[in-house]
């Protein structure tokens, strides 16, 4: 059975009407003064890091975003890692129940519009709004840096910063297709924000935590060689990974400090490690595509989820009966 | 084009087996006031839903305009305007941006949506608060809101679930006149409700709903006279001689009462005013009053259940 018509016809009406909602409501508001100010505590804490430490470092301006300051113990991306859920979240709770608790479901899906055109606008909408403000932070990052370092980014530097400003909007997108579900899941915006909030703390807090422990009850005895290690190394990442903040911060980890050159990297460094591959030069910087090609897959991942999450909440609403 | 513009066959909902509504089957005419009534629950809403391609069916078939709402349903709804049980705008968005938005979602250009806006809500005398935020309307101030949304989109069929409900007396008169108004210009209309004697006076036919099934179908007159019985009763007071005599005469006429002096009642199987003055003036009589009292929906519908309750005892 053929539908007549598009499924997109009216999403671009939809699209405009939650856009300007977001951009007008206080909520929005609250959230982009919080990133924005916990954002350039961290940029200014990073600053004086860096001025202390770093003189002839080739990517200096990098370090703005990935260093973390003495003040404020945590870098700019970890900020973000952080911050962006809540962001999402605070703007996809409410997304498809408060036209239910509103009244305004049913009278508007009898406008020839059909229920595609609304879900896809109210997604995108959200995700224009968070990258609207993600793409003005950034910006102001990179003013920041100018007038701070008094050094201007070099070409490959800016391109891994807008590398990791898409990913960080990707990465806005999972979370806000995880909180648009809830809310087309529950009637009720407060249960759906409790659960989406719940499902955020679990993730970003006790799974890092788990996820060793798990992998380590998989793991076939004590470790005797290196490679045991690493494959030890790899279970433990490959459970972490089930949070989308872990993908994220493998991502912005590769792209944004050249001379990492695998995901484990950070990981061997922090027990004092190195892996010293074949034929490489330890601590050379990698050429970008390298680093891209080092965390495509998580970058796919990002994106796979986010598609996921939203057919998920297609589906559902789909069946879901339009009356209250 | 199909002398209907709504055509219901056997439509079946069910919900985990247990059917809401159950072979439903009525068609509503250009032009005609068509009531679904009955008690909450019994299926109306669903229905409806139905009807706009807003809920599958389990079973049946359903035409409107000569559409099918679940292959076509763009093509239904954009002649079809619908006013939801309470309807909901959004609070923070005023009178005018609410109907912008949807207007937008009809495909209207700009110059067009202005101008039919202001005329809706003029229609609807809601000029003044027009750009008032909808959070400070009463719900009868919404309820028209709703009708302003329909006429805004000059559909051809309006359907509007309970419209009266939770409206005080006075704006409940000024939305049934306004249901009135929208049948004048040629809108087809179908309202559901559960308060049978209020939109008894706007229907031209309509359909008792219980558990999900029709149970009665036609206009109040034939169901009076289908459930009551004898029909009509027409008061006649007039003065002259030999009046009762006469009007026992008028074809129809099954009996005749004397309530008082000048005043006589008549039973009828049809509404015989019309030949009732004619006789009372041929005879040279005095004609003062002549009414007919219709039989109330509430009564054949009680009278009806009662029947029913009967029938299953015995």
């Amino acid at each position: 059975m053929r539908r007549e018509g598009s499924p997109w016809r009216g999403m671009g009406i939809v699209f405009l009407k939650e856009l300007s909602d977001h951009l007008t409501s206080v909520r929005m508001r609250v959230l982009e003064w919080l990133v924005v100010l916990t954002g350039i505590a961290a940029i200014y804490s990073a600053i004086s890091q860096i001025r202390e430490v770093t003189a002839e470092d080739p990517f200096l301006f990098l370090r703005l975003f990935t260093r973390a300051g003495n003040q404020l113990p945590l870098s700019f991306v970890s900020l973000l890692s952080f911050l962006v859920p809540l962001v999402a979240i605070g703007l996809g709770f409410d997304l498809v129940n408060s036209e239910h608790n509103q009244r305004t479901l049913s009278r508007i899906l009898a406008q020839p519009i059909y229920r595609d055109a609304l879900l896809f606008g109210k997604f995108l909408g959200g995700l224009a709004t968070i990258a609207i403000g993600l793409v003005a932070l950034w910006l102001l990052v990179i003013g920041l840096g100018l007038v701070l370092l008094g050094l201007p980014p070099s070409v490959e530097e800016m391109a891994r910063a807008f590398i990791m400003l898409g990913v960080t909007i990707i990465y806005a997108g999972v979370w806000l297709a995880l909180a648009m579900l809830f809310s087309i899941v529950f009637r009720s915006p407060a249960t759906a924000a409790l659960v989406a909030l719940g499902l955020w703390l679990f993730l970003t807090i006790l799974w890092p935590l788990l996820s060793p422990a798990i992998a380590a009850a998989f793991a076939p005895g004590p470790i005797t060689s290196a490679g045991e290690l690493l494959s030890q190394l790899g279970t433990q990442q490959a459970f972490a990974r089930v949070s989308p903040g872990a993908l994220y911060g493998e991502i912005v980890g590769v792209v944004l400090d050249p001379s990492v050159r695998s995901t484990q990297q950070p990981l061997l460094a922090s027990m004092g490690l190195t892996l010293l591959e074949r034929g490489s030069i330890p601590g050379a910087p990698l050429p970008l595509l390298q680093s891209v090609l080092v965390v495509w897959a998580q970058i796919v991942g990002l994106i796979a989820a986010t598609i996921l999450l939203f057919v998920a909440g297609y589906v559902v609403f789909q069946r879901q009966e339009v009356r209250a | 084009m199909s002398e209907y513009v709504i055509e219901a066959d056997e439509l079946t909902k069910r919900y985990n087996g247990a059917a809401a509504v159950d072979h439903v089957s009525f068609k509503v005419s250009r032009g005609e006031i068509f009531g679904l009534l009955g008690p909450n629950g019994a299926g109306k809403t669903t229905t409806i839903l139905m009807l706009l391609g807003l809920t599958d069916l389990s079973e049946g078939e359903a035409r409107v305009l000569g559409h099918d709402p679940e292959r076509e349903p763009l093509a239904v709804k954009r002649r079809v305007g619908y006013l939801p049980d309470s309807v909901g705008f959004y609070d923070y968005l005023t009178a005018a941006e609410n109907l912008r938005y949807t207007a937008r979602l009809m495909g209207m250009g700009e110059a067009e949506r202005e101008q039919k806006i202001a005329a809706a809500l003029a229609r609807v005398e809601l000029t003044e608060v027009a750009d008032h935020r909808v959070r400070t309307f009463s719900r009868g101030m919404r309820q028209r809101l709703g009708l302003a949304e329909i006429l805004m989109k000059d559909a051809a069929v309006a359907i509007l679930d309970e419209p009266t409900s939770g409206l005080d007396p006075q704006a409940t008169l000024e939305l049934l006149e306004m249901i009135r108004a929208l049948k004048r210009e040629g809108v087809s209309v179908l309202l559901s409700s559960h308060l049978l004697d209020r939109v008894q006076s706007v229907c031209d036919r309509v359909a008792l709903f219980q558990s999900g099934k029709i149970v009665l179908i036609g206009t109040v007159a034939e169901l009076g006279r289908q459930v009551l019985g004898g029909g009509f009763a027409v008061d006649v007071e007039a003065r002259g001689n030999g009046l009762a005599e006469r009007l026992a005469h008028v074809p129809g006429v099954t009996a005749v009462e004397q309530k008082g002096p000048d005043r006589v009642r008549l039973l009828a199987d049809r509404d015989v005013r019309p030949e009732a003055a004619a006789a009372v003036v041929a005879a040279g009589g005095q004609l003062f009053r002549l009414s007919v009292e219709e039989p109330s929906l509430e009564m054949i519908y009680t009278r009806y259940f009662q029947q029913q309750g009967g029938r299953h005892a015995a």
